[in-house]
């Protein structure tokens, strides 16, 4: 065959692409539950909530529970600690500005992830940065006596994982997954 | 009977061929000096590495809660363990000091200028390939700073916008560093010297498409090269000697040198070490990270990309050096800059090495030390860039040939 058709080539460039656009769709949707098998299994997912008995926990002690992996702060605090942090509430400084009552559900009971937003390391118990509250070790942020972030390279105030008082004495950390 | 043999297979797979054009009569430039010693050392390294860690492997146990126990029972109970772990964990100090001088020597005398392009950029791939094998195998040993490394590391992924969160409990396998991730990491550590081996392959086929740069930046005639063998053969084997010496005062006489003393404590979720030091091979890009910290909420995300820029501008870097000369030996602005990067990577260094709050000089925040160093690190690129394109260095004259 010495000539090949105008109509001829165009098939051929049709055939072409449809194979490949085939392939490639094939290829992704193979890839898939590769991608997936890295994602959370179904057991890790299973360790979702923790509870934890308030009762032994005086004012002003902090207890660290582990929680999916991480380790929670569970700072009961003194009313001192409650002021200083509520008294701190409209400071414009503030990098990610909360109010103290929107993450401390009870106000005697700050529940925190403590892992540091920069770069994940656990910040020191309370007491040990300025404001009163936590220093993170590695880069050197500072959270005050709610968990916010006032000094240092952290973007945001500690995250406040989901927690519900199911009495009194007992919390539960992390939400049930149906 | 030999020759008969080698006969036969060459009939249908040309080795002899292939070898005698390749590393035997291959035509080599005749002046290279010692810095063109460490591709071969690097090579030798990587083998070091590949056996020790296959045997160490074999004693391994990827589990978070085995590794630990598994690596120091390599260390006391298996049969020369401790030289396997030992040669290993040096091994990997001793592949970035050959693998930097390497690329350092690339950058003092052109060898990255047209034509070896390609063969640059495929050195970068194996150079960004050797930091991700490295930083998984020090997950293994499970340590604390095994355990706070990954952690403040895969940590950077989160800055990403929109998908960073997501994207970092993917790669965990979890809500935070554990036991699917050790595993995982594991079974990469186990892969990519593989690939970097088909690199290496690529790397060298490239090379021996474009041969070899030299001292002087000029294109060789035939009269100014010599064989590879016994020339180079002989040298590079010198090198290797030389290169083993001090690997061995290492492995012998101080083991733990490059370890932190925190890795021999079994990793603790709850708990981050005090001070928190990557390998120090990182230790340059760490103290780049660290040194945005001025941007409020941008901050991370800006450190990141100023780490990810320091290692990928180095792929643009023939088209930033406009020179029509390609060696700094007859540039003497650019030979002056080079040796200030050189120093500026050491300065940055040692800020990384520094808790993050120090205080240096009586007064001065090492912080502010680290961003001039950055600034610094990416200057140099820039003026090399401008005081080419805009002829400001006058090259000397170059000779025409040896
Ligand atoms: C590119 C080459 C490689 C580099 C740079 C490298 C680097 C490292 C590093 C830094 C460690 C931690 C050492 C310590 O603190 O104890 C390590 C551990 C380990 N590597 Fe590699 N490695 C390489 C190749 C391999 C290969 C090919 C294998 C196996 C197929 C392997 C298997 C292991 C094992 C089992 C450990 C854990 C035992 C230990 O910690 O000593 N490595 N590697
Ligand atoms: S991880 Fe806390 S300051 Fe960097």
């Amino acid at each position: 065959m010495s000539m090949v058709d105008q109509h001829e080539e165009n098939r051929r460039d049709f055939l072409i692409m449809a194979t490949s656009a085939v392939g490639a769709v094939g290829v992704a949707g193979a890839a898939w539950p590769f991608i997936r098998s890295w994602s959370p299994s179904a057991d890790v997912l299973a360790q979702a909530t923790t509870e934890v008995d308030l009762s032994s926990i005086q004012a002003g002690q902090m207890v660290t529970v582990p929680w999916q992996g991480k380790p929670v702060f569970i700072l009961h605090r003194t009313t001192q600690q409650i002021e200083a942090a509520r008294k701190d509430d409209g400071d414009a400084s503030m990098r990610d500005p909360e109010k103290d009552a929107e993450r401390a559900k009870k106000a005697e009971w700050l529940v925190l992830l403590a892992s540091c937003t920069h770069l994940g390391c656990v910040p020191q118990p309370i007491g040990t940065g300025e404001y009163g509250g936590f220093l993170c070790p590695c880069h050197g942020t500072h959270y005050d006596t709610s968990g916010r972030v006032r000094k240092g390279p952290a973007p945001k105030n500690l995250a406040v994982p989901h927690h519900e008082f199911k009495n009194d004495k007992t919390l539960v950390i992390g939400k049930a997954l149906a | 009977m030999f020759k008969s043999i080698m006969a036969w297979v060459d009939e249908r797979l040309p080795i002899t061929e292939v070898i005698k054009s390749q590393a035997i009569e291959y035509p080599t430039p005749k002046n290279l000096n010692y810095w063109w010693n460490f591709g071969s050392l690097a090579l030798m390294v990587l083998i070091i590495q590949l056996v020790s860690g296959i045997f160490l492997a074999m004693h391994y146990k990827p589990d978070a809660k085995l590794a630990f126990d598994a690596v120091e029972h390599i260390m006391r109970d298996v049969n020369w363990g401790w030289l396997l772990r030992y040669m290993h964990a040096t091994g990997a100090t001793f592949f970035f000091i050959a693998v930097y001088i390497h690329i350092l020597r690339g950058m003092y005398y052109g060898s990255h200028r047209s034509p070896r392009e390609i063969l640059w950029w495929i050195g970068v791939i194996i150079f960004f390939l050797l930091m991700a094998t490295a930083f998984m195998g020090y997950v293994l040993p499970w340590g604390q700073m095994s355990f706070w490394g990954a952690a403040v590391i895969t940590n950077l992924m989160s800055a990403i916008p929109v998908i960073g969160e997501d994207l970092v409990v993917w790669v965990w396998g979890g809500f935070s560093v554990g036991d699917p991730t050790l595993n995982r990491f594991f079974a990469l550590h186990f892969l990519l010297p593989f690939v970097v081996i088909g690199a290496v392959g690529v790397h060298v086929w490239a090379l021996h498409a474009v041969h070899s740069n030299n001292p002087e930046g000029i294109d060789l005639e035939h009269k100014d090269t010599i064989p590879f063998h016994p020339y180079y053969t002989i040298k590079d084997l010198y090198g290797m000697g030389v290169f083993l010496i001090l690997f061995c005062v290492f492995v012998f006489f101080a083991p733990n040198f490059f370890l932190e003393p925190d890795n021999y404590i079994q990793a603790d979720p709850m708990k981050t070490p005090a001070h928190i030091v990557p390998e120090w091979y990182f230790l340059p890009f760490y103290a780049i990270l660290r040194s945005i910290d001025f941007l409020g909420q941008m901050s991370k995300l800006v450190g990141v990309i100023a780490m990810g820029a320091a290692i990928a501008i180095l792929f643009v870097l023939p088209f930033l050096d406009r020179s029509p000369v390609r060696s700094f030996r007859y540039r003497p602005i650019s030979s002056k800059l080079f040796w200030i990067f050189v120093v500026d990577c050491f300065v940055l260094g040692w800020v990384g090495y520094n808790p993050a709050d120090a205080v240096v000089l009586g007064s001065l925040p090492i912080v502010y030390v680290g961003r001039a160093a950055t600034a610094v690190y990416f200057s140099y690129f820039f003026l090399l860039w401008f005081i080419t394109v805009f002829k400001i260095e006058r090259p000397l004259p170059v000779p025409k040939s040896l």
